[in-house]
């Protein structure tokens, strides 16, 4: 009887312990969270969303996208990336020739090859990439190399990582991206391409709704399943209804219908197009690229 | 020491006291089986022709899913374990089971919960927590029903008439106190009126997943396990110190498992898990020491038996427990997550492992508590090999096509269709593997209802004759024969 009750209590102790470290524990860190700052900048993270794109939320909730898509970026560490912004009144090919003389320079010896390489095809567009290197020194020493007059060199740290590099994001995904998701829905199979920041990548909403109605019209031989439900084939009028779908050949319903996206359907796309986790935070750090492009 | 020792414990009357309240258990846990199955089957259609139901909000690809999950876990499994524990419970103390009328009631409590959690999920109202989903009234309902059978089985454990504790007693009563504690604690945070902000939700909701799905079933699997193994083979469970020991590292270890290698929250609970599942090896090994020691040299043919299903069901857990740990390893975590890996190693765990096992139990307790033959024997021979045939095919597509779709999705330069196409393929010969279990649960479920419709048809045949006999004179009640004594 006396091993049966301290089974029992070496139980609820252990039990217990787990209760503790993994619900107790992560609460009093996590639950009090509020809004950070973005690196090097006074905005607010994460944005409020959208009234309409709060509700669609519930919408991607209630359909279950989570079952085949996350909205976790992961990242396996930092590379520091070498880019040229300004060429002065160098030609390319002179600059190709500036840079090879350098090649000399011991510091260098590691990466000659890599940036010989992305430099072989180079046209002159700008900003131009030519060295992406884990080691900060080297990087150091080239910038301050190839800095002459009328020449600009920057240094970018940059998140790596397959994820990364399909263009899922610029960064892993951080516990703030979460603060106001309700419910928080990361996922757990990549069935679908992660979405943490599809708001980035396809920022049409016409398309994340043609999406919606037939994946196919915008994906050819896509395999997500259409969510035609979420919209109503109703007769045209005399003219086409302004929110109607425009839809591809072989996608679009027999003449004289037209494809109205309900409010559900609206309130999905606009909560698909909140969807970016794309600045930069203290916790996941990355510099911003610092031309227009996105 | 023993009261009533002289008064011999008769082992059908124990049965007999068992017959209602499991027959509403397992009846409902074997429909609940074929229909999570069958949703399931319906759901996986989705990847073989996407648009089938692009018109039908209730079974597209994210609903019909989740309630399948669902229903194979709370459904099926959990209710058909709690029917079995209550049956061992009430063997191991040699008395009838106390408050019979309690569990009958959380049955249909139970059952009722999880028909409208269904429902509720096809409509859309799921909460959005993985193995959560079931809203509020339906954790109510179901925490309730959980509530009342443990009184059962805790109050037949108070009027036991042998007080020795047993290897099984240790399991299954840590399964009654974890699930409450688990179940409660997750569902009071998660799905409640101000659930904290932020990413803890899904903190909660893994630490929830992995004591539901390894912890639980595996405190529930072995508990069974370990009761019917030396019964069938006829000696004793062999060394009950690795039992403890096992049982000790698993509630220790295993509990600490389930957050994600790459999880976006603070680094220590990550790795506080890769070391909850680096240890959680020795109970696995502890557990499969035992049970090998137990079933090696026992003159026992199998034949698609409940012996086969228990020994299947032992084997099932290892393995799927291993390949659990396995994807808390960083270095694989890192291929293996959001793959079908995890879907395969789960489904494996649910069905593979704690299905078996169960499936097993079920056969073997039926016939007694029912004191007839199974309807079907045959059939239950069949449910043996379609379904062991049927998880192998099942999941072991899902776990090589989740490993190279993994390995596909490591390497950017491989588009993203390919390593969901290449994934794809494992699926098609998977889901051959789904039916073949549907097919094998069917067996199960055809020789419940039979058992019950016969027994519902005895009843009304009895009271038929009582009530001539009684016309014709006051007939004298008949006690129940008692052939063999109760033995634990
Ligand atoms: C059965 C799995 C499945 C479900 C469920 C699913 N998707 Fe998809 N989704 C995919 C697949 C596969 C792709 C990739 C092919 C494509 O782009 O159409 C995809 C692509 C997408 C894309 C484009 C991503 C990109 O990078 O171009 C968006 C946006 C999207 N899905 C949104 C949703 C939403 C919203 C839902 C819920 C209403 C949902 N998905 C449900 C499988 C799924």
């Amino acid at each position: 009887m006396k091993t049966g009750f301290s089974v029992f209590l070496a139980a609820f102790v252990a039990l217990g312990a787990s209760c503790f470290g993994l619900v107790y524990g992560p609460l009093k860190q996590l639950s009090g969270a509020k809004e950070t700052t973005v690196l090097q900048s006074d905005a607010k993270w994460p944005q409020q969303r959208t009234g309409e794109a709060t509700l669609g939320e519930q919408v991607y909730r209630a359909n279950g996208c989570a079952a085949c898509h996350t909205e976790q970026v992961r990242q396996d560490g930092f590379a520091i990336e070498v880019t040229l912004a300004t060429l002065g009144t160098y030609k390319p090919e002179d600059f190709r020739a500036f840079v090879h003389s350098l090649f000399i320079m011991p510091e260098l010896e590691s990466v000659t090859n890599a940036i010989a390489a992305s430099l072989r095809d180079w046209k002159g567009d700008l900003p131009k990439t030519f060295l992406v290197t884990a080691d900060k020194e080297i990087a150091g020493k080239l910038v301050q190399s190839v800095t002459v007059p009328g020449v600009k060199a920057q240094l970018r740290l940059v998140a790596i990582g397959p994820d990364i590099a399909r263009g899922w994001g610029p960064r892993r995904s951080a516990a703030a991206d979460y603060l106001y998701d309700q419910p928080v829905q990361p996922g757990g199979l990549r069935a679908g391409p992660d979405l943490a920041n599809i708001g980035v990548r396809a920022p049409d909403v016409n398309w994340q709704l043609g999406h919606l109605y037939a994946p196919k019209s915008v994906v050819p031989g896509s395999t997500m399943p259409a969510f035609r439900y979420l919209f109503e084939v109703r007769k045209a009028g005399a003219a086409p209804a302004p929110e109607a779908l425009k839809l591809k050949e072989g996608f679009a319903p027999t003449a004289g219908f037209e494809v109205i996206p309900t409010a559900e359907a609206r309130e999905l796309a606009a909560y698909l197009l909140s969807l970016r986790a794309n600045a930069p935070l203290l916790e996941a750090p990355f510099t911003p690229v610092f031309s227009g492009k996105p | 020491m023993n009261p009533n020792g002289n008064k011999s414990i008769c082992a059908n009357e124990i049965d007999a006291s068992c017959r209602v309240p499991l027959l509403a258990l397992f009846g409902g846990a074997a429909l609940w089986l074929v229909l999570g199955l069958a949703l399931g089957l319906a759901a996986v259609m989705t990847f073989h022709k996407p648009d089938m139901f692009a018109d039908c909000a209730f079974l597209t690809f994210g609903r019909a899913q989740a309630a399948a999950n669902d229903l194979l876990l709370y459904g099926f499994a959990i209710p058909a374990a709690l029917g079995v524990m209550l049956w061992i419970f009430a063997r191991l103390s040699l008395v009838p089971l106390a408050l019979p009328i309690v569990p009958v009631v959380a049955a249909h409590l139970w059952h009722l919960g999880v028909l409208v959690g269904t429902m509720t999920i096809l409509f859309g109202g799921s909460t959005g927590h993985p193995w959560l989903e079931y809203p509020r009234a339906v954790a109510v309902l179901l925490f309730a029903g959980f509530m009342l059978v443990a009184v059962s089985a805790a109050a037949t454990m108070g009027f036991r008439q042998n007080r020795e504790l047993y290897p099984s007693h240790w399991f299954l009563f840590a399964a009654l106190l974890w699930f409450a504690w688990s179940y409660g604690t997750a569902n009071l945070f998660l799905v409640c009126n101000h659930p904290p902000r932020g990413v803890v939700q899904a903190v909660i909701g893994w630490w929830l997943a992995n004591n539901l799905i390894f912890v639980w079933l595996a405190l529930a699997g072995t508990g069974i396990a370990f009761y019917f193994l030396p019964k069938i083979a006829g000696k004793p469970l062999a060394s009950s110190g690795y039992a403890l020991f096992g049982f000790l590292t698993l509630v220790f270890f295993g509990t600490w498992v389930g957050i994600p290698q790459s999880a976006p929250v603070p680094a220590w609970l990550p790795t506080a898990s890769a070391f909850g599942a680096l240890l959680s090896v020795i109970p696995v090994i502890a557990i499969a020491l035992v049970a090998r020691k137990t079933v090696c040299g026992a003159k026992v043919p199998c034949m698609g038996g409940p012996f086969c299903f228990i020994k299947f069901g032992v084997l099932s857990f290892v393995v799927s427990s291993l390949l659990y740990i396995g994807e808390f390893c960083p270095r694989y975590s890192r291929v293996l997550e959001f793959t079908w890996f995890n879907f395969g190693v789960t489904q494996w765990q649910l069905l593979g492992f704690a299905g078996m096992i169960l499936c097993g139990a079920i056969y073997e307790i039926l016939p007694r508590v029912m004191a007839g033959e199974l309807p079907f024997p045959k059939l239950a021979k069949a449910n043996f090999f379609l379904c062991s045939g049927g998880v192998v095919l099942y999941v072991i597509p899902l776990l090589i096509g989740g490993v190279e779709q993994g390995m596909k999705l490591r390497d950017a330069n491989i588009p993203f269709a390919d390593a969901s196409a290449i994934a794809l393929k494992f699926l098609r010969i998977s889901t051959t593997g789904q039916m073949l279990i549907l097919l094998g649960t069917l067996c199960l479920l055809l020789n419940i209802i039979v058992m019950t419709l016969q027994w519902k048809l005895g009843l009304v045949k009895t009271v038929v004759t009582v009530f001539k006999d009684s016309l014709v004179e006051g007939s004298a009640h008949q006690p129940l024969p008692c052939d063999k004594e109760a033995k634990s």
